[in-house]
């Protein structure tokens, strides 16, 4: 009888600092800043509960293991499925929102949040099936230290790279040509009305962003890492706009020759510094990146087969 | 009228009669400073922006 107790508590034991490691991974990669997002509470409630569920099943699926209990497995593919829910929820719900958006963020943006949501909940079940493993089968403190090791890891992968790091952010100089507006070299819209001309050179700072390599280059084609910048700018420094004035519009556009990016920022508060300082730290979108670094010939070269 | 992104013209405002034609409302301006007021007004009642096509022609065209 003793023997059984002894048996059941490792378990319990397992369960409990997995379910525990996993709650405490999914609050430290739970976030609220300035993209408002969740937003206070009732968006974070749902994202807590969520992740106490995705705990719960990483921890059980160990000791259903050791007890040769196959098919408790197959309940990962249901969560697997029930977070494909989450990102559809969350995709769902911001593509709503984004038409009240003087400035929206763009499908990629989007996207990226939703995946991310999506991503965070594997990693819970990991991290609970990781410490709830080593609880059971060396021993509880180790397993306790080792959680703690993954809670830290995760606050680290929370946050991935920042514009500032794949290209320089310089300010531009606006200036009107007939009907032009250009940042420095860079051609950005035609402007027809003299007072939006005025209001634009007086609101106005032009910012020109250069890759700093062939694939940043790349990424800072993407219209959705585009619509990230003028979006993120709008939320921490104000937009000069307002429904009815669709000349008042923050835009970017590209130099096909080098591909820089010019751009076109309307601050409530026009502080140079802060308008570089917050393009810097946008962030680089996932659905933007691509290496074409990484030749493909290089494969073909080796005499490797594709497959 | 709108293109395949859905561009599309709204109005057209001009000092000179007869420099455009076709399926779309023209205002006719006596001088610039009307031309220039009527493309405000429009520019607000309509929600599209207004384009310099040359020296006396706006266009009014809403983006999609």
């Amino acid at each position: 009888m003793e023997h059984w107790f002894s048996w059941l508590d490792s378990y319990t034991e397992g369960i409990v600092v997995g379910v525990a490691v996993g709650f405490f991974v999914r609050l430290r990669m739970l976030r609220t800043d300035y993209r408002q997002y969740p937003t206070y509470l009732h968006g974070q409630l749902i994202h807590i509960s969520l992740g106490f569920i995705a705990a719960g099943m990483g921890a059980v699926a160990v000791p259903a293991l050791i007890e040769k209990q196959y098919t408790a497995v197959t309940f990962l593919a249901l969560a697997a499925q029930q977070f494909r829910e989450v990102r559809n929820m969350e995709r769902e719900t911001l593509d709503k929102l984004e038409q009240d958006e003087l400035v929206p963020r763009g499908a990629s943006y989007i996207e990226g949040i939703a995946l991310a949501f999506e991503g965070r909940n594997y990693v819970v079940i990991m991290a609970a099936f990781l410490s709830s493993l080593i609880v059971i089968e060396v021993n509880l403190w180790v397993g306790i230290v080792l959680g703690m090791v993954l809670v830290g890891v995760a606050g680290l992968l929370r946050s991935g790279k920042y514009l500032g790091q794949i290209a320089s952010v310089e300010l531009g100089e606006l200036r009107m040509e007939g009907p032009s507006l250009y940042v420095n070299d860079i051609y950005l819209m035609n402007i027809g009305l003299a007072d939006n001309r005025k209001r634009i050179m007086k609101h106005g700072i032009g910012v020109v962003v250069s890759p700093a390599s062939k694939d940043s280059r790349i990424t800072l084609a993407n219209l959705g890492q585009r619509q990230a910048i003028l979006h993120d700018l709008s939320v921490v420094l104000g937009i000069f706009r307002d429904t009815g004035e669709p000349s008042l519009i923050p835009l970017s556009k590209r130099d096909m020759e080098d591909g820089r990016l010019g751009i076109l920022c309307l601050p409530e508060e026009k502080d140079v510094e802060k308008v570089l300082q917050v393009i810097r730290s946008v962030p680089v979108l996932e659905s933007a990146v691509r290496i074409p670094s990484e030749d493909p010939t290089k494969q073909f070269r080796r005499g490797g087969k594709s497959g | 009228m709108a293109d395949s992104n859905g561009n599309k013209i709204l109005a057209v405002i001009t000092e000179k009669e007869g420099q455009v034609m076709g399926g779309v409302p023209v205002f006719i301006a006596s001088d610039a400073k009307k031309r220039e007021d009527t493309a405000f007004l429009l520019e607000k009642i309509l929600d599209g922006m207004v384009h310099q096509l040359n020296e006396s022609t706006f266009v009014i065209v809403h983006h999609a």
